[in-house]
């Protein structure tokens, strides 16, 4: 994928290249990328005046900034505690076979990328499942194929177009 | 200036000093790891822990980074900052195991054994090369990475940073990687021959170290043996 300085830019100079913008900045970059090219994070901290590698530290340390190519799909299950004792594991487990990847890779058409979370702070509804920000309640293996179908509908329908 | 108590004496230090500063002034040994003059305190080793206030409400504070407050009441060698020390040591230890620095430090307040799994990751995250390089060195080519477990520290994208003039400050000042202990390298035992064998005494002592106003018997150098405090307590009767 081709990294547009300009476009970049354009994201350092909505926050009037201010040095605290640096994670909005970051989220951008990612929201457009679904992840952060290194030409990106070069053009950021030119333009930004910060080091580079204070740049890294922070996009290193936020676990919503990947610095490999992710999937345009995020699935995320929560591996909690309260999560877990509810069969957490379990749908992990149904997820990679069902994505045939593991837990942090991407599939190969970069369609799904698959993150284990610690806690979303919402056990009561557990063992929940994160698609893109949409929360799955109470899910199961069952469920585990229906989630995915939707999302590949969507590929399907955008193709179509 | 401001008077505050260390090690159960009044002194006065400079406003603005941390409590590390005015212990190394009035001559109070306060180990320490990733502390260094030329740079900016960090706290990380956790080596220069003393216990700040007294009774139920004394904490454990990093003498590095704590400024010193009127009135403060500072203990630098009680029991619970000895055990606190001697932990920090043999943590450090399992991750940096053929470091002669830290090996000094284990044989110097006799940690004996490390009850850890040895990692053998020959950094202990002090952070001493990458404040050496931003603020000595000017360099800013290398720094933290990752959080918790991964951790770590390194150039951006692990590739040879432009930043890098290949000063050697890292090197230099790394505490873990310089002068690496040349003796056997065992699993779990700690070699301790670069130093001496005999064990410190600091921890058969509960308060305070004494400093001096009991020249020669002020008891943090002597052990007490048995009889003496059989004496004493007839005497005292």
């Amino acid at each position: 994928m081709d990294i547009q300085e300009l476009k970049v830019k354009s994201f350092v100079t909505k926050y009037n290249k201010e040095k605290k913008a640096l994670i909005s900045i970051l989220q951008n970059i990612q929201e457009e990328y679904n992840y952060l090219p290194q030409e990106a994070l070069r053009i950021v901290s030119e333009t930004l005046n910060i080091p580079l590698i204070n740049i890294i530290g922070v996009a290193t340390f936020y676990r919503a900034f990947s610095l490999e190519p992710r999937g345009k799909h995020l699935v995320t299950v929560c591996m909690g505690t309260a999560c877990h004792v509810r069969g957490g594991p379990k749908i992990l487990e149904e997820f990679e076979r069902k994505l045939n990847i593991q837990a942090g890779e991407t599939t190969k058409d970069k369609q799904f990328s698959l993150e284990i979370v610690a806690c979303l702070g919402c056990c009561a509804i557990g063992p929940v499942v994160v698609v893109d920000g949409d929360y799955y309640a109470q899910t199961t293996i069952r469920k585990v194929g229906s989630i995915l179908k939707k999302y590949m509908k969507i590929k399907k329908k955008n193709e179509s177009n | 200036m401001i008077s505050l108590k260390m090690n159960r004496l009044d002194v006065k230090v400079e406003d603005g000093w941390t409590i590390l500063e005015a212990a190394k002034f009035y001559g109070l040994e306060i180990p320490t790891l990733c502390y260094n003059e030329g740079l900016s305190p960090y706290g990380g080793c956790r080596l220069c822990l003393v216990e700040v206030g007294e009774g139920p409400r004394a904490k454990l504070v990093s003498s590095c980074t704590y400024p010193v407050e009127e009135g403060l009441v500072v203990r630098t060698d009680t029991r619970r900052v000895i055990e606190a020390r001697k932990m920090m040591i043999e943590l450090m230890l399992s991750l940096a195991p053929n470091s002669k620095v830290i090996q000094d430090l284990a044989s110097k307040f006799g940690v004996k054994q490390v009850r850890f799994k040895i990692r053998n990751e020959e950094c202990i995250l002090c952070g001493l090369c990458v404040r050496m390089c931003s603020e000595q060195m000017d360099g800013r080519a290398i720094g933290f990475q990752n959080r918790g477990y991964k951790r770590k520290i390194s150039t951006p994208f692990d590739i040879r940073s432009e930043e890098c003039r290949l000063c050697g400050g890292c090197m230099y000042i790394c505490p873990a990687c310089q002068l690496r202990c040349q003796g056997p390298q065992a699993d779990t035992a700690v070699c301790n021959a670069c130093l001496n064998m005999d064990p410190t005494c600091l921890d058969h002592y509960d308060d305070l170290q004494c400093w001096m106003y009991d020249a020669g018997r002020c008891g943090t150098c002597i052990r007490e043996s048995p009889e003496k405090s059989a004496e004493k307590e007839q005497t005292s009767k």
